[in-house]
C-alpha cells in the first residue's frame, strides 16, 4: 500500500484543494431552485402514492377489506401485506419490521395499505374508504418496565423475530450491555457484590452525587420530506430515484422485499433535503416499488409533515439514572451509570444505539472504577433509531450534569473538574480501548474557558431592546427577572461504524483528456445530504491529481457501496476511497510518462507528483503536460481508470459480560461554553452565546466545517430548550412544526469557533469525522447555563419553562 | 378549474386544477416551478415564500383560486435571463451571496430564505435606508426555517448581498 502512504504537497499549485474552501459544485442549482430533490421528481404519466396508516399504537389486526377504495375513480391499486411478492419483513440491522402490517400493529402510524392514483387527493380519499377491522389492545408505553418488568406484556413475540445471538434479545429487551471496569470487574454477575463494592467506594468518596435524568424524544426535523419516484423497467426490475443516507443499505432491503435480484433494484440518489440519521431506514422506498411493479408506471410518494413524523424514526428517548463519586481533590474515585433507550416498535439501529450509550456512557474521564449498564427495549412507542450523536448525545447530557454537580459539592470550576478527569491520548475508554490519537481535552477546556466572553446586559447600547431578551419582541420582559448564566459541556463520539462492522466506501476515478484539458471523474454511491462531500470529493481529486477540472457523477448502485451517510465518517471513508482510488490513478499516469521514456533515469516514483495539469519531478521540475502525455480521450488517447475500496482498521464486539473491547474506529470532541439570559419569573431562555472549541485533525474544507460545527450545535440547541416529540399513551400529540419546535434564526446565538489540527495518524490526511461531536455538547452546556442562572436542578431535556420557574405540570 | 396568472412576468394557466389545491402544488406539479420547497405545508416553515403582488407570503397557504389573475414571484425570477441553462445565467446577488458565503447545505430552505432576503434588501437598501443590521435580520427571517447551518453562514450571506447591493446602486 505504498501508494496510500505517500506524503501529499498539500500546498501544491493547484486550486481549490484539500484545505481551501472551493464553492459547493451544487451550489449554483441550490440557489435557483433547479436542484432536483426527491419530492421533485416527475414524469408525464406518474401516479402518486399513498400510505394508510394505523390510528392505534398497539392493536390486532382482524381484517382488511379495500373493495370500496378500488371503486374511486382515478385509483389503480390498493395493496396490503398480502400483495407483497418477497420477504414481508426488513429491517436495517434486524428484519423485524413488516413491509405492511399483518396481523398487529405495533405503533401508531405503522403502515397498512397503499394505494396509487391519478392526483393525490385521489389516492387520500381511496385510503378513507379501506376498512380495516382492530382490535385494540393496550399500549406498551414504559421503557423502564419493558426493561425490567418480566411480567411486562410483549411487543414481539419470541417466534417472531430473527435470531441475532449477538443482542440476545430477551423479552422486550432488544440489547442489554453491561460494562464493568476496575473493582467492578470482579463482580459481573452478582448485584450482592456489586452493591458491596459500591458501598465501599462511597464510603471512600468526599463526595458522591446521583441524580435521574430523562432526555426526550428528539426528531431530526429534516427539511426535505421522504419521497421518491419508483419507475418500472423492462427487466422486470425497477429503478428507484430516492433520497437516502444509504444506496446499497436500500437496495439490500428493498430486493429481497420485492422477490427481485439486486442488480434488478436500481437505487439513484435524487437531492437530499437534510438527513441527520432520519434516512437510515426506509420509508416509502417499497411501497413506491411495489406500486409501480404493479401498475406498470411511475409512482411518486411524498409525505406531507404529519406523515413524516410517523415516516421515521427518531431519536432514543433515555431514562438515566448516574451515580458518581469523587476524592476531596475532585478526582472521580467511581460512577455508575444505567442508560434504557426506547427503542419503540421496532429494532431500527437500537442495538448499535445501545453499543453506543454503554461505551461512552461515562464520558471522557479517567475513571477507574466504572459500572455500566444499557439498555435498549421494544415498546409500542413510536419507532426509535438513528439521529446525529446516536446514542452519545442522551448519556452525554447526564455525565455532563454530573460533572457539574460534583464541581458544585466540591467547590470547584466546571472547567477545573473537567481538566483534573480529563482523557488524553494513551488513556482508556471503560471498554478498555486505548484512545490511540491526539486527545487535547484539557487544553480545549481552557481554550473554551477563554474565548472572549459575550458583552454584560448592563454594556449593551440598549439593555431594554427588547430583540435582546428573553421572550424577544413579545415583549414579555424589559429587563426585570433576567438573570445570566454560564455553561459548559464536553463529549465522546465515536466516528464510522463500530463493533465490528466493516463499513468501507468504493471510489472510481477517472483522468482522460476532453478539449485538449485534463478532466477527473469521481463516481462514488455516497450519499450527500447537504454536509458538502460533493465539495471534498472534488478537493482530494485536486489535490492528489493536480487536475482542476473535476466533474462529480451522480451517487447510484452502479458502483460500489460507499457505507451511510451517518457516524461522521464520509470524509473519511469516501474521502479516504477516493484518494486511494486517485493514487491508483496516479501511479499508472507516472508508468506510462515513464514507458514513454518522459521520466529521467534516476527518478524514482517518490520523486514525482501530479500539479497543474503536469508530471513533476522535485528535483527536475515539470516533465510532462497530462494533454501530451495521455492525448485526446476521443482521439483514442489513454483513459486511466481505477475503482478502489478503502476499508477503516477493523474493529470488535463489546463481550457481553464486561463490555470490553476495540468496538471503536475513531473519536472525536467537542467543547461548548454556553451563555444564557433567563427570565426566571416566566421561565423564557434567550441563548446569548454558544461558543466551541473542537480538534477535527485536519481541516478539509474551512466554511463547510464551521457549517458542520454550527448546525450542529444548533440542534443541541433545540434538545437543550424546545425540542420533544411528545408521547403520551405511545400516541405522539404534536407531530408538526407548529408543536415541534426547531430553533429558528431568533432562538440562535452567534456562535464563535475555535478549531484544532491534531492529525489521527490512522486517518486520511488526519481528518477527524466533525458532524457529530459539536451535537453532544452543546445540550448539557445550555442546561448548566440555565442551572446556573436559575439553581434548578433541570434534569429533563429539553428544559421547560415550568422547570425553570418551578411548578409542576 | 382553470386558474391563470402571472409568474416572473410571465402570463401562465392552469387546467382541471382541484379546488383544494395550493398555489405551491399548482406551480411544483402543474407549471412546471418546483422551486419553491414543499416542506412542513403548514405554513410554519418559510420554504415556500413567494412573492404575491410584491408581498412574500407562503404558497403553500395560498388556495390556488386566490392566484387567479395575481403577480407571483419564485425563486426561478430571481436569476437573470431565466430560459438559459444554470450555468450561462448569471446569478442574483442574493443567489450568488448565499452560495459564496457557505449558506446553502442541503438547500431545502434556500429557495424561501432567498425570497425573503431579496424583499428584505429591496425594503433596506433597496429603500435607501442602508444595509440591515444582524437584529433586523433575524427579524425577517424568523419565519424560514433552516435545520442545517444554525443560520451563522446565513447572516454572512444577507450581509454580502446587502454590500454588494449598496455598491451597484451607488454606482462602483
Amino acid at each position: 500500500m505504498a501508494a496510500t502512504t505517500r506524503v501529499t504537497d498539500l500546498s501544491s499549485t493547484t486550486r481549490d484543494g484539500v484545505g481551501t474552501s472551493p464553492r459547493r459544485p451544487d451550489g449554483t442549482l441550490k440557489v435557483t431552485g433547479e436542484f432536483a430533490y426527491s419530492s421533485d421528481m416527475w414524469m408525464e404519466d406518474m401516479l402518486w402514492g399513498a400510505s394508510l396508516r394505523s390510528p392505534h399504537p398497539h392493536a390486532r389486526i382482524l381484517g382488511i377489506d379495500i373493495t370500496e377504495a378500488l371503486k374511486v375513480a382515478g385509483v389503480q391499486a390498493v395493496l396490503t401485506h398480502e400483495d407483497v411478492p418477497g420477504e414481508k419483513r426488513y429491517g436495517l440491522e434486524y428484519q423485524d419490521q413488516p413491509v405492511l402490517a399483518f396481523d398487529k400493529v405495533r405503533y401508531k402510524g405503522e403502515p397498512v395499505a397503499v394505494v396509487a392514483a391519478d392526483h393525490p387527493e385521489t389516492a387520500r380519499r381511496a385510503m378513507e374508504r379501506i376498512r380495516v377491522d382492530y382490535e385494540v389492545l393496550e399500549p406498551v408505553s414504559d421503557s423502564r418496565q419493558a426493561a425490567m418488568d418480566p411480567d411486562c406484556p410483549l411487543v414481539h413475540e419470541p417466534h417472531e423475530l430473527p435470531h441475532h445471538p449477538e443482542y440476545n434479545p430477551r423479552g422486550n429487551r432488544l440489547r442489554y450491555q453491561p460494562i464493568r471496569t476496575g473493582e467492578f470487574s470482579g463482580t459481573a454477575g452478582s448485584a450482592e457484590r456489586e452493591n458491596g463494592v459500591l458501598e465501599r467506594l462511597r464510603a471512600e468518596a468526599a463526595a458522591v452525587v446521583t441524580t435521574e435524568y430523562e432526555v426526550g424524544m428528539q426528531d431530526q426535523a429534516f427539511l426535505g420530506p421522504e419521497s421518491g419516484l419508483a419507475v418500472p423497467a423492462e427487466d422486470g426490475g425497477v429503478d428507484l430515484y430516492v433520497a437516502t443516507q444509504w444506496l446499497h443499505v436500500d437496495q439490500r432491503q428493498i430486493a429481497p422485499a420485492l422477490g427481485l435480484d439486486q442488480e434488478q433494484v436500481r437505487l439513484t440518489l435524487a437531492g437530499v433535503g437534510g438527513a441527520f440519521g432520519a434516512r437510515e431506514d426506509l420509508s416509502m422506498q417499497i411501497h413506491a416499488c411495489m406500486l409501480a411493479l404493479h401498475t406498470g408506471k411511475p409512482v411518486k410518494f411524498v409525505y406531507n409533515r404529519e406523515e413524516s413524523f410517523y415516516g421515521h424514526v427518531h431519536r432514543h428517548p433515555a431514562k438515566m439514572r448516574y451515580e458518581h463519586g469523587a476524592t476531596a481533590d475532585g478526582r472521580l474515585l467511581y460512577a455508575a451509570g444505567e442508560v434504557i433507550v426506547d427503542g419503540g416498535a421496532y429494532a431500527s439501529a437500537t442495538p448499535a444505539v445501545v453499543g453506543v450509550a454503554s461505551s461512552l456512557g461515562l464520558g471522557p474521564y479517567e475513571i477507574p472504577n466504572a459500572l455500566m449498564d444499557a439498555y435498549g427495549v421494544y415498546t409500542t412507542n413510536p419507532p426509535c433509531g438513528a439521529m446525529r450523536g446516536f446514542g452519545a448525545v442522551q448519556a452525554c447530557f447526564a455525565y455532563e450534569s454530573q460533572m457539574d454537580k460534583l464541581a458544585a459539592e466540591l467547590g470547584l470550576h466546571p472547567v477545573e473538574i473537567r481538566v483534573r478527569n480529563a482523557m488524553s491520548q494513551g488513556s482508556k475508554v471503560i471498554t478498555g480501548q486505548e484512545i490511540d490519537m491526539p486527545l487535547p481535552m484539557a487544553e480545549m477546556l481552557e481554550r473554551c474557558r477563554d474565548l472572549p466572553m459575550p458583552p454584560e446586559r448592563a454594556q449593551l447600547s440598549d439593555p431594554s431592546d427588547q430583540r435582546t431578551l428573553p421572550g424577544g419582541v413579545a415583549g414579555t420582559t424589559r429587563g426585570e427577572g433576567v438573570v445570566r448564566g454560564v455553561g459548559y459541556g464536553v463529549g465522546l463520539k465515536n466516528l464510522c461504524f463500530s463493533e465490528g462492522f466493516d463499513d468501507y466506501s468504493t471510489a472510481r476515478v477517472r483522468m482522460e483528456v476532453v478539449g485538449g484539458e485534463p478532466v477527473v471523474l469521481v463516481h462514488t454511491a455516497a450519499a450527500e445530504v447537504g454536509q458538502g462531500l460533493v465539495t471534498v470529493k472534488g478537493q482530494i481529486a485536486r489535490t492528489e491529481l493536480g487536475v482542476e477540472k473535476v466533474v462529480i457523477a451522480p451517487s447510484d448502485t452502479q458502483v460500489g457501496s460507499a457505507g451511510s451517510s451517518s457516524a461522521s465518517r464520509q470524509s473519511y471513508m469516501t474521502g479516504g476511497a477516493v484518494k486511494v482510488a486517485c493514487a491508483s490513478v496516479r501511479d499508472e499516469v507516472f508508468s506510462l510518462a515513464r514507458s514513454k521514456g518522459l521520466v529521467p533515469d534516476g527518478i524514482e516514483d517518490t520523486d514525482l507528483s501530479l500539479s497543474g495539469g503536469k508530471v513533476v519531478s522535485a528535483t527536475a521540475g515539470a516533465l510532462v503536460a497530462l494533454p501530451d502525455l495521455l492525448g485526446e480521450a476521443a482521439e483514442g488517447g489513454a483513459v486511466v481508470e481505477h475503482t478502489r475500496e478503502f476499508h477503516h482498521r477493523p474493529t470488535e464486539m463489546l463481550d457481553p459480560e464486561l463490555g470490553q473491547g476495540d468496538s471503536h474506529t475513531q473519536f472525536g470532541m467537542c467543547v461548548h461554553r454556553a451563555v444564557v439570559d433567563v427570565d426566571v419569573d416566566l421561565g423564557l431562555v434567550k441563548v446569548v452565546a454558544l461558543d466551541a472549541v473542537q480538534d477535527v485533525g485536519k481541516v478539509m474544507h474551512p466554511q463547510q466545517l464551521a457549517g458542520q460545527i454550527q448546525g450542529g450545535s444548533t440542534q443541541g440547541l433545540g434538545l437543550a430548550l424546545m425540542e420533544e416529540v411528545q408521547v403520551e399513551a405511545s400516541e405522539i400529540r404534536n407531530p408538526s412544526f407548529t408543536d415541534y419546535l426547531i430553533p429558528t434564526i431568533l432562538d440562535t446565538p452567534p456562535m464563535r469557533i475555535d478549531v484544532l489540527e491534531r492529525p489521527d495518524p490512522h486517518a486520511p490526511y488526519g481528518l477527524r469525522g466533525a458532524g457529530e461531536p459539536p451535537t453532544l455538547s452543546s445540550t448539557p452546556a445550555i442546561v448548566a447555563a440555565v442551572r446556573d442562572a436559575t439553581g434548578r436542578p433541570l434534569t429533563h431535556a429539553p428544559v421547560r419553562p415550568e422547570d425553570i420557574v418551578g411548578i409542576e405540570v | 378549474m382553470r386558474v391563470s396568472f402571472e409568474v416572473n412576468g410571465e402570463k401562465v394557466s392552469a387546467d382541471n386544477v382541484w379546488p383544494g389545491e395550493s398555489l405551491l402544488y399548482v406551480l411544483r406539479e402543474r407549471l412546471g416551478l418546483p422551486g419553491s420547497k414543499n416542506a412542513c405545508e403548514q405554513g410554519e416553515c418559510g420554504s415556500c415564500t413567494v412573492y404575491f403582488d410584491g408581498e412574500t407570503a407562503c404558497s403553500c397557504m395560498i388556495a390556488a383560486g386566490q392566484a387567479e389573475g395575481r403577480r407571483v414571484g419564485t425563486v426561478e425570477g430571481l436569476a437573470e435571463g431565466r430560459g438559459k441553462g444554470a450555468d450561462e445565467r448569471p446569478l442574483g446577488a442574493v443567489q450568488e451571496a448565499f452560495v459564496e458565503a457557505g449558506a446553502v447545505q442541503c438547500g431545502f430552505c434556500t429557495p424561501g430564505l432567498l425570497v425573503q432576503t431579496d424583499d428584505l434588501l429591496e425594503r433596506t437598501v433597496g429603500a435607501g435606508e442602508g444595509a440591515p443590521d444582524d437584529a433586523q435580520i433575524r427579524e425577517a427571517l424568523a419565519g424560514n426555517l433552516c435545520r442545517c447551518t444554525g443560520y451563522e453562514k446565513i447572516i454572512d450571506a444577507v450581509h454580502l448581498a446587502a454590500e454588494r447591493r449598496a455598491g451597484a446602486g451607488s454606482g462602483s
